[in-house]
């Protein structure tokens, strides 16, 4: 046996307000100190060491604020989120960029180009294209969000579980969820959508839920049966613990990060989908102001009036980029491989 | 014999062998461990070695209630552990903990070692009440060197050692009686499994702890364990103390692991014989007849084959050291480590020696 000598000194004292200081004269070469050093150089000079006995109230970086800190420095975050925020402050206050109604509509005006005050032009009906723009934003983020809160929670929720939980249940929700794989995304919504009158964003939102659940359920199932493997889980299971602890305090916070990121591309997608859907004339209905619709009303008068096409299409173009764009340095930021 | 805390009988775990998709039949079953017993007294530490896929993990994780064994009992003080579920197995797992293998993977990542200590009391509270919880778990930490003041940090800013040590001390908060642990220090730096091997041994005399102790080191294992039982592929082969085993093998599958263990001694390694096995270990679906030993082994014979050598006293030996429980129709002794000079003459009986 080696000698049990352990080779650095015991009194190890990072008591007192200097942190640094405290622990680069036990820096010998001792493995723990080394890894410790490389702690303490990760978290910087934020830390403060109080008294060791009654808990020294250190602010210790989790995975978490590990990746929020990478995030605040990636610019593709940065933009996207900028972008975001703004998308979803002229959601809830469209008045706050545009001054007019988005269905007070002037015929005479009918496919005019820029004027003062009207920087986008009118569209056939003879509304004003920025207006209408503006508008719609609230309906393509409010599908955008709904539905993906909506298959994310459903969807992690089912997958959760029965990867948790294995067994029959487990295969029955796989065979359901294959089957509405299989369902085509366009031909469904044709299906489904055309029986609905409704005219609010709700029947849009519940059909993206319907598809989008299985590839969230999928994830998480995933997910979820990597994480129970690990000892930790094994470890809670000898300690007693029952399967609510082990799958709310062990498997589920080590397996969201995969949901959270699949779900945030999927929103970008999704507010595709609701504009493909309102294109086809099934989504979302007339009094509700959508880009979706307006470039279905555009796209036959794209060489008559190109701006009546290019301007709601740019929006949507400009909002999925970020929404995606987004899921992207989430999914960087929470993956560890990658820092 | 004194009373045995833990009485292990007979202890079988198949792990069935399944085809098709949708109807599920058994073709087979893969027979992890088949029929061990040993019993482990209050205070000893009892090592179990083998090569890796013996069953010794199977064996420690039956121990712990994590598998439910195929047949066979597990008595913890005179109570059939094996079956239990609910409320009385949590009052059992109070008294049975365990330390993992892997210390990057047996802590969560996403608690702090606090809550990773504290957790055991969340589970049991009657072991601690709420306000008496932080004072636990500093004491713990205290009890566990270097860690008491890394009590709001997370696994990953420590060491391969701390975090094992973190490990047993969650293993220790419910002060069990029996600790099961499982390769403990394999995963570790030779220098920090000293540490972590000296440390088991101060909390065993300090709180009195009794210790199933797993690896495949077999000098780890004999600077720890009081006892020592061998295993090879599923069963115990040969068990006895530390002094039996290591100086007076008598299963020609311990002798052939002793011999492989490394000498420090250049002048003693020049002399002594290596017994290097030929083949692999077989399949634990498909495992030889009678002996299981019998396709690596030099003395096989016809017998071998046919009659399955129980854990017993061999005949041959009525006193001494060399009495000790060994499963081989032809136990005898000999010498492997080199500890006095090696016999003069002593020919190989290796299939292949260097």
């Amino acid at each position: 046996m080696p000698d049990p000598e352990r080779p650095e000194p015991a009194g190890y004292d990072p008591v007192g307000p200097r942190p640094k200081e405290a622990v680069s004269p036990t820096g010998q070469g001792g493995p723990m100190d080394l890894a410790l050093d490389e702690a303490e150089s990760v978290e910087g000079i934020e830390k403060t060491a109080g008294p060791g006995a009654s808990g020294p109230r250190e602010r210790a970086r989790s995975l978490w604020s590990d990746a929020w800190h990478q995030l605040r420095r990636n610019p593709v975050f940065i933009v996207s989120a900028a972008l975001i925020l703004f998308l979803v402050l002229i959601a809830i206050w469209p008045q706050l960029i545009a001054s007019g109604d988005p269905l007070q509509c002037d015929l005479s005006k009918s496919q005019q180009g820029s004027a003062p005050g009207h920087p986008f032009g009118y569209d056939t009906q003879g509304c004003d294209v920025y207006t209408r723009t503006v508008y719609g934003a609230r309906a393509s983020i409010t599908v955008g969000v709904c539905a993906t809160l909506g298959a994310a929670l459903l969807g992690s929720a089912l997958g959760g579980l029965a990867g948790f939980f294995g067994g029959w249940g487990d295969s029955l929700l796989s065979r359901v969820a294959d089957i509405f794989f299989g369902i085509p995304v366009v031909l469904g919504g044709l299906v489904f959508l055309s029986v609905v009158t409704s005219t609010t964003v709700w029947p849009v939102v519940g059909f993206i839920v319907l598809l989008g659940w299985p590839q969230i359920a999928r994830i998480a199932r995933g997910s979820v049966i990597t994480a129970k493997q690990n000892d930790y889980v094994q470890a809670a299971r000898a300690l007693g613990a029952g399967n609510a602890r082990m799958l709310l305090r062990h498997v589920a916070p080590n397996a969201v990060a995969p949901v959270i990121v699949v779900a945030t591309i999927a929103l970008g997608t999704y507010i595709a989908l609701e504009a493909t859907l309102s294109f086809l004339g099934v989504g979302l209905r007339p009094p509700t102001v959508s880009w979706g619709i307006d470039i279905s009303n555009a796209a036959s008068q794209i060489r008559n009036a190109p701006h009546m096409l290019l301007w709601p299409a740019g929006a949507l173009s400009i909002t999925v980029l970020a929404f995606i764009m987004l899921g992207d340095a989430v999914r960087d930021a929470l993956d560890p491989k990658l820092r | 014999m004194a009373e045995s805390l833990l009485e292990v009988k007979d202890l079988v775990k198949y792990y069935p062998l399944t085809q098709g998709v949708l109807f599920r039949k058994q073709v087979g079953a893969v027979k992890a461990v088949d029929g061990v017993s040993f019993g482990l007294r209050a205070g000893e530490t009892l090592g179990i070695v083998g090569e890796s896929g013996c069953g010794k993990s199977t064996v420690a994780r039956m121990l712990v209630s994590l598998e439910r064994p195929t047949a066979g009992s597990i008595t913890y003080k005179g109570e059939d552990i094996s079956r239990l579920s609910g409320r009385a197995l949590k009052a059992v797992r109070r008294n049975i903990q365990m330390v993992f293998q892997d210390p990057y993977t047996s802590l969560n990542p996403r608690m702090t070692v606090g809550d990773i200590i504290g957790e055991p009391y969340e589970i049991h509270p009657e072991v601690a009440p709420k306000g008496d919880r932080r004072r636990k778990v500093q004491e713990l930490l205290d009890v566990v060197p270097d860690l008491g003041l890394y009590i709001n940090r997370y696994p990953h800013q420590f060491s391969g050692g701390q975090r094992q040590r973190i490990g047993i001390a969650r293993g220790l908060a419910l002060q069990p009686e029996i600790i099961v642990a499982d390769e403990p220090v394999s995963a570790l730096d030779v220098s920090v499994q000293a540490q972590v091997v000296n440390l088991l041994e101060k909390l065993q005399d300090e709180f009195g702890l009794s210790y199933v102790f797993i690896a495949h080191d077999l000098s780890i294992v004999r600077h720890i364990s009081d006892r020592v039982g061998v295993m090879y592929l599923g069963r115990i082969v040969e068990i006895g103390t530390d002094a039996e085993i290591y100086e007076h093998p008598t299963h020609p599958y311990t002798q052939a692991l002793l011999s492989a263990v490394p000498v420090p001694d250049p002048q003693a390694r020049a002399h002594r014989e290596r017994i290097i096995l030929s083949g692999d270990v077989p399949s634990p679906a498909n495992p030889p007849s009678g002996c299981r030993f019998r396709t690596r082994c030099w003395k096989a014979q016809e017998r071998c084959t046919t009659e399955v050598p129980l854990l017993a006293v061999p005949e041959v030996f009525t006193s001494g050291p060399a009495a000790h429980p060994s499963a081989c129709h032809f136990a005898a002794e000999k010498r492997v480590v080199p500890h006095m000079p090696p016999q003069e003459g002593g020919r190989p009986v290796g299939k292949d020696t260097d």
